[in-house]
C-alpha cells in the first residue's frame, strides 16, 4: 500500500540551487531563510489527488514543502481534466497518484513525495496520518470527512478543510488544538442523495482551484507560524457573486470528538455513520450479469432487449434538461427529478415505470418517490445513459 | 425585514433564488416565513419532528444561533440570516 521512503533528517541549511529556487521567499521578512526551513522540513498529507488536491500539490511544492504524502486510489479520466490541473491528456488511464507525484517533481525535485495507493479507511488512516504535521483535506464525501476530522482530532494533526458544490466553496482549519472540528460545525451528514455528487450535480472547473488555493496558503501559513488562519472561521466562497464571507465557527463543548468529555475514542464505522453502503461491498454494474432485472432494478441490456420488444412501459430520464441536450436514450421521456413531484400526474400509476438518469442517483431518487406515491411496479436503471453508452450505443457521448 | 440567503443546493426548492427579504421577529418566525413561501424548503431544512436538521446551520449575521438563542435569537430589520447546509464536494 504505502510506499514509504525513509523520514529525511532535519534539514538545518538549503543549497545553492534551492537558494536561487526560492529567492523570492528568501527575501520575503515573513518567510526568509528560516521559513524556508520550515517548509522543507514540514510534512503535510494530502487526502485526494483530484480538484482541490491539484492546485494544492502543485503550489504547496512549489513552495518548498520538503515532504508530501497523496492518498489516491483512482485513475486520471477525461472528465477530471477540465479542473484537475495536475494532470494532463497524456496522463488519461494513469492512477492519478502517478500523474501527481511526476508533476509535483517536476516542479519540485528537493522535494519526497510518499503516495499511497489506496482508499483512505477506518483501519489505515491513523497510520498513514501519524508521519505527517498537517493533513489537507481533498476528497469529495461525507463517509470520508468525518473519518479524516476524527482521525486528526485523535492524533491532533489540523485538519486543512475546503469542499466545493457547484458555485460554491467553504474552507476553514478543523482540529487545530483548541479550535472547532468538523462534527462542532456540522455534527450529523446530511441523509445519503440528499446532496448531488459533482459527477451529478455538476462543479465549475476553477471553482475547486480557488478553494484548493485557499488550503494551500492556510497550510503555508501554518507551517511558517505566521498569519491569522481560518481557524475558528468558515469562509464561504459564492463564484456566481463573486463574494466571500466568514461566519464564525466554535468548539462544541459537547462534541463527541472535541469536546470536553468526549465519547468518541478510536474511529468508527463512517459508512454505517453516513448511512451509505461501503464501496468495497457493493458489487459494481459492470461486474453484474448482464440482461439482470428485478423488481426493483433493470440493467442497461435487459432494457435494451425490453425496448426492442415493444414492451409496454413508461421509460423517463429524471437528469436536466442541458444533459438530455447532450445525449438522450430513444424512447425517454423528460422529467427533471425537481419536476417529478408536480408532474406526477402524468404518469399512470398502474404502468410499469423506468426511470434512468446519468448514472443512476438520481434515479434511485425518482423512483422511491414514485413507490411512496402509490406507483406498483417501479425500476431503477442501473448505471444511467453512462452504461446505455458503455453496453448499447457507444455512439452515445459520455460526459 | 431581514435578507435570508439561500445556498446553492438549496436553490431548487425555493423557486431558483439566492435570496430573500422576510418579516420575522425571531429566526423561527423568518423560518417559517420562508417554508410558508417555499413550501418544498421546509422537508430540506426541518425533521418530522419540525427541528433544524443537524446538517443546516442558521447564521444570524455572522453567528451560528446555536451559541446565540436558537429559534428563539431574536432578528432585527437589516439582518442577514444565512442557511449553510454542509457539502462535501471535493473532486
Amino acid at each position: 500500500m504505502a510506499v514509504a521512503t525513509p523520514v529525511a533528517n532535519h534539514a538545518s541549511t538549503l543549497n545553492k540551487d534551492e537558494i536561487l529556487r526560492y529567492s523570492r521567499h528568501l527575501i520575503l521578512p515573513e518567510v526568509g531563510m528560516e521559513g524556508q526551513l520550515k517548509l522543507k522540513n514540514a510534512k503535510v498529507l494530502m487526502v485526494g489527488a483530484g480538484g482541490l488536491g491539484a492546485p494544492l500539490g502543485l503550489y504547496l511544492a512549489a513552495s518548498g514543502v520538503g515532504r508530501m504524502g497523496v492518498v489516491d486510489f483512482d485513475v486520471v479520466d477525461f472528465t477530471n481534466l477540465q479542473r484537475q490541473v495536475i494532470h494532463g491528456t497524456k496522463d488519461v488511464g494513469r492512477k492519478k497518484l502517478d500523474s501527481a507525484a511526476d508533476a509535483m517533481l517536476d516542479i519540485n525535485p528537493y522535494m519526497t513525495v510518499d503516495k499511497f495507493d489506496t482508499a483512505i479507511t477506518s483501519e489505515n488512516a491513523l497510520d498513514i496520518i501519524k508521519d505527517y504535521d498537517i493533513v489537507v483535506d481533498g476528497t469529495d464525501n461525507f463517509p470520508t470527512r468525518y473519518l479524516i476530522n476524527d482521525a486528526c482530532v485523535l492524533l491532533k494533526k489540523p485538519n486543512v478543510y475546503g469542499s466545493i458544490f457547484r458555485f460554491e466553496g467553504q474552507a476553514t482549519i478543523f482540529a487545530y488544538p483548541g479550535g472547532p472540528c468538523y462534527r462542532c460545525l456540522y455534527p450529523e451528514p446530511p441523509p445519503p442523495g440528499l446532496v448531488p455528487s459533482c459527477a451529478e450535480g455538476g462543479v465549475l472547473g476553477i471553482l475547486p482551484g480557488t478553494i484548493g488555493m485557499i488550503q494551500a496558503t492556510e497550510t503555508v501559513k501554518l507551517i511558517l507560524g505566521v498569519g491569522e488562519t481560518l481557524v475558528g472561521r468558515l469562509l464561504l466562497y459564492d463564484a456566481m457573486a463573486m463574494r466571500f464571507r466568514e461566519l464564525k465557527l466554535r468548539r462544541n463543548t459537547e462534541c463527541p470528538v472535541c469536546g470536553d468529555h468526549p465519547s468518541i475514542h478510536e474511529l468508527i464505522d463512517y459508512h454505517q455513520f453516513c448511512g451509505v453502503p461501503n464501496p468495497s461491498e457493493v458489487t459494481p454494474v459492470a461486474e453484474q450479469k448482464a440482461g439482470y432485472m428485478s423488481d426493483t432494478e433493470i440493467d442497461a441490456v435487459a432494457l435494451k432487449a425490453r425496448l426492442d420488444r415493444g414492451d409496454k412501459f413508461q421509460f423517463i430520464d429524471v437528469r436536466e434538461p442541458n444533459e438530455y441536450q447532450i445525449a438522450s436514450i430513444p424512447g425517454a421521456k423528460l422529467i427533471p427529478l425537481g419536476d417529478v413531484p408536480k408532474r406526477v400526474g402524468e404518469l399512470d400509476p398502474n404502468t410499469e415505470v423506468i426511470v434512468h438518469c446519468k448514472v443512476g442517483g438520481r434515479s434511485a431518487k425518482a423512483c422511491d418517490f414514485l413507490r411512496q406515491s402509490g406507483f406498483k411496479n417501479v425500476k431503477n436503471m442501473l448505471g444511467g445513459i453512462t452504461a446505455w453508452s458503455d453496453k448499447i450505443d457507444p455512439t452515445v457521448p459520455k460526459y | 425585514m431581514a435578507k435570508i440567503l439561500i445556498p446553492t443546493p438549496l436553490r431548487q426548492f425555493a423557486d431558483k433564488h439566492d435570496s430573500v427579504d422576510l418579516a420575522g421577529a425571531t429566526v423561527a418566525e423568518v423560518l417559517a416565513s420562508l417554508t410558508q413561501k417555499f413550501p418544498d424548503l421546509r422537508k430540506q431544512l426541518f425533521n418530522d419532528e419540525g427541528r433544524l436538521r443537524s446538517f443546516v446551520n442558521v447564521y444570524l449575521n455572522d453567528d451560528d444561533i446555536r451559541y446565540l438563542q436558537k429559534d428563539a435569537t431574536p432578528v432585527a430589520a437589516g439582518d442577514t440570516l444565512s442557511i449553510v447546509p454542509s457539502i462535501a464536494g471535493g473532486v
